[in-house]
């Protein structure tokens, strides 16, 4: 595939209009010259990691926000995951200070605030929707590469960097250039034990993660019709991953059924009107995207990475392959692995279930499916960090946390934690399979080997004590 | 904001593939709500040894490469996160471009704001300069021109690039883009009057 940065499109591609299109052109308030546009942004969510920069600069410049009822702060990357935490306990040093600067700024302005001890906490992606902040039609944008996210709920969702974050908070507008348009279709049917984690991850594996380059996404068919809303944010999640800055799965009726009475929905006549509106938001039959790609779902088994790239990835009954090119050596080489070596029965030294990819309510419930009544291997250190607080609790009122902790996992407070090895939220020299995104050289800690799954195959592996099948048990 | 018009300097071809964000600034030394001092920290898991001192066998510890102001590199660079220390990272260290296939998109955007200039050109164009400046040990400096959108190997070849309009014009000018936009106040009032009207919810 042609992999450019951000570049132009040209008009008429075809009879009809995307779902991209039609939401592009309803946010258009300026266009800058023949490759970008001043677009309208409906939501700015911040955290403590990057917000706090936006805000502090801001600040420093002498401005105001623009429009404080279309910003929501979220405290969740910094805050510890340790039960019981207070306001500013965090895992990294510098921590307390921007949780403490963004809570302030935040209660300054008037923007809407979930501090770490609101109900509604957790991590901002899991948050948005499950809120009703994130909407379909809606631009929303976040310091964060994995916004996307709620693409899942049919918003135009992407991640931004401070310096965009300060002009949307000033101006509550950003500058940007038209994308070209990738439809991924997921036909056939998936089958029991795989999820939509093994979906993305096999796509990234034939595209590449550079597929997506320059390109805004569509995720459809019949695989993507049937998926629950909450698989549908673990696709759109991954997005970045094959380097589309956005990910979205148009509005249909889950989606409207999934947002109607969330806290920040709109209500009653409000809410009539609304639905009317998204339900035009369709990409129209016979319109062209510049480059379209299917995966049949029919014959997916789930995934599991090898190496430090989310495109390293093969089928759990998969061997290491040998590299083909010096990005794959390398890889290897940091992994400690051979070619020819089967992922399944590779030992491990950590679980973990968390991160805005994959620790919401039907996460945890296929995780605790296969837990149940079993323990975890010993010398295996297995956590479980919910995606959100009100996930935690529905959790908890199904009892799943006992069998999380009967098993042998840790139960921690919602946050970003573990993921991303936000200060000593890290593991050192572990090998650990994981349920969130990125499996980067170092990403949940130094020399830490990552290899992502699916929440089912993570619960079947810290049973196993090594990569596992939770097809067979 | 800092603008860029034109660099010669020194080049570090940094060959690799897929080199993200956690990498160029991991996310131990994100600490501080303050604009600056990240550039210690750039690629600082490749950068120095566990005991904190410096790694001899990497490039940008290596004279001339200790004080290049354009980075050579392959496909893909800068994805990952969005932290927009990344390229302030760079940009402290000294540099003041990047040459590489493809970019992540977040990156991108961000490196114009940090007056950078990515600069997208085919892989094997961007190994031909690699080998030139190899050949030359380094010495051989590289030019890139954004007016001009060419870059300049050690040997005179010229490639041309190009960059998007708006955020080029933004770079040469070094304008705050907050102004430039509050300067078309009235329109975007009047986009948010009819878009309310239209899309009350969004409000």
């Amino acid at each position: 595939m042609p992999s450019r940065s951000p570049s132009p499109v040209g008009e008429g591609r075809g009879e009809g209009r995307t779902f991209f299109d039609k939401v592009w052109d309803d946010h258009v308030i300026a266009k800058l010259g023949d490759d970008a546009a001043l677009l309208q942004i409906d939501r700015l969510v911040l955290h403590e990691l990057s917000g706090s920069q936006a805000v502090t600069a801001l600040a420093k410049a002498g401005r105001k926000p623009m429009s404080r009822e279309q910003v929501f702060t979220v405290i969740e990357h910094l805050i510890s995951t340790k039960p019981g935490r207070g306001p500013t306990d965090s895992p990294s040093p510098s921590g307390p200070i921007m949780i403490e600067a963004t809570r302030k700024a935040s209660r300054e302005w008037g923007f809407h605030f979930i501090d770490y001890d609101d109900p509604r906490q957790g991590i901002a992606h899991v948050v948005a929707p499950e809120q009703g902040i994130a909407f379909p039609g809606a631009t929303l944008v976040c310091c964060d590469s994995h916004t996307s996210t709620v693409g899942g709920v049919g918003a135009l969702a992407w991640g931004i960097g401070a310096s965009e974050a300060e002009h949307v908070l000033a101006t509550q507008t950003l500058a940007q250039s038209k994308p070209k348009a990738l439809r991924v279709t997921f036909d056939g049917r998936l089958r029991e034990g795989v999820y939509a984690k093994d979906m993305i991850l096999a796509l990234i594996g034939r595209i590449g993660a550079q597929g997506g380059i320059g390109y805004a996404t569509e995720f459809a068919g019949a695989a993507v019709a049937s998926l629950p809303i909450e698989g549908r944010l673990t696709i759109c999640n991954m997005a970045i991953e094959f380097q589309s800055k956005y990910g979205f799965v148009p509005p249909d009726d889950s989606t409207i059924e999934y947002l109607a009475n969330r806290a920040f929905s709109p209500k009653g006549a409000a809410w009539d009107e609304a639905v009317r509106y998204w339900r035009t938001l369709a990409t129209d039959e016979g319109a062209a995207f510049d480059q379209e790609v299917t995966i049949d779902c029919d014959a997916l088994a789930p995934q599991v990475t090898w190496g430090t790239s989310p495109q390293h990835v093969t089928s759990i009954d998969g061997i290491v392959p040998r590299p083909s090119d010096s990005g794959e050596e390398k890889a290897l080489g940091y992994m400690r692995l051979e070619p020819g070596t089967p992922l399944l029965g590779l030992a491990i030294d950590v679980a973990y279930i968390g991160s805005c990819t994959n620790a919401r309510l039907s996460d945890l419930r296929a995780a605790a499916a296969v837990l149940k009544g079993r323990k975890v291997k010993a010398g295996v250190q297995a956590v479980c960090v919910p995606g959100s607080t009100p996930v935690k609790h529905a959790a908890e009122a199904e009892g799943l946390d006992l069998v999380f902790k009967e098993a042998g996992f840790e139960w921690h407070e919602s946050a970003c934690g573990f993921c991303g090895s936000i200060g000593d939220n890290r593991f050192s020299d572990l090998r650990v399979v994981s349920t969130t995104n990125r499996n980067f050289e170092g990403r949940q800690g130094p020399k830490t080997r990552t290899h992502l799954a699916s929440p089912a195959t993570v619960a079947a592996s810290a049973i196993a004590g090594c990569i596992a099948d939770a097809r067979k048990r | 904001m800092e603008s860029f018009q034109r660099v010669t300097g020194i080049a570090a071809p940094l060959m690799r593939i897929n080199v993200d964000t956690d990498q160029i600034i991991p996310t131990l030394f994100l600490g501080g709500t303050d604009a600056k001092g990240y550039g210690k920290h750039l690629f600082h898991h490749w950068r120095y040894r566990e005991d904190g001192s410096p790694n001899p066998d990497f490039l940008l510890n290596q004279a001339p490469y200790d004080g290049s102001e354009v980075l050579l590199a392959d496909r893909n660079f800068g994805c990952g996160s969005s932290r927009e220390r990344a390229p302030k990272a760079l940009r402290e260290f000294g540099f003041r471009a990047v040459i590489a296939p493809s970019f992540g998109g977040i990156f991108f955007n961000n490196c114009y704001r940090n007056g950078i200039v990515p600069v997208e050109l085919p892989i094997e164009d961007v190994q031909d300069i690699a080998r030139e400046v190899e050949a030359s040990a380094g010495k051989g400096k590289v030019t890139v021109d954004l007016e001009a959108q060419a870059v300049t190997s050690p040997s005179g070849r010229r490639y041309v690039f190009t960059a998007p309009g708006t955020l080029r014009d933004m770079l040469l000018q070094g304008v705050d883009e907050i102004e430039l936009t509050l300067g078309k106040r009235a329109e975007i009032e009047a986009f948010r009057g009819r878009d309310r009207a239209r899309r009350p919810w969004a409000y």
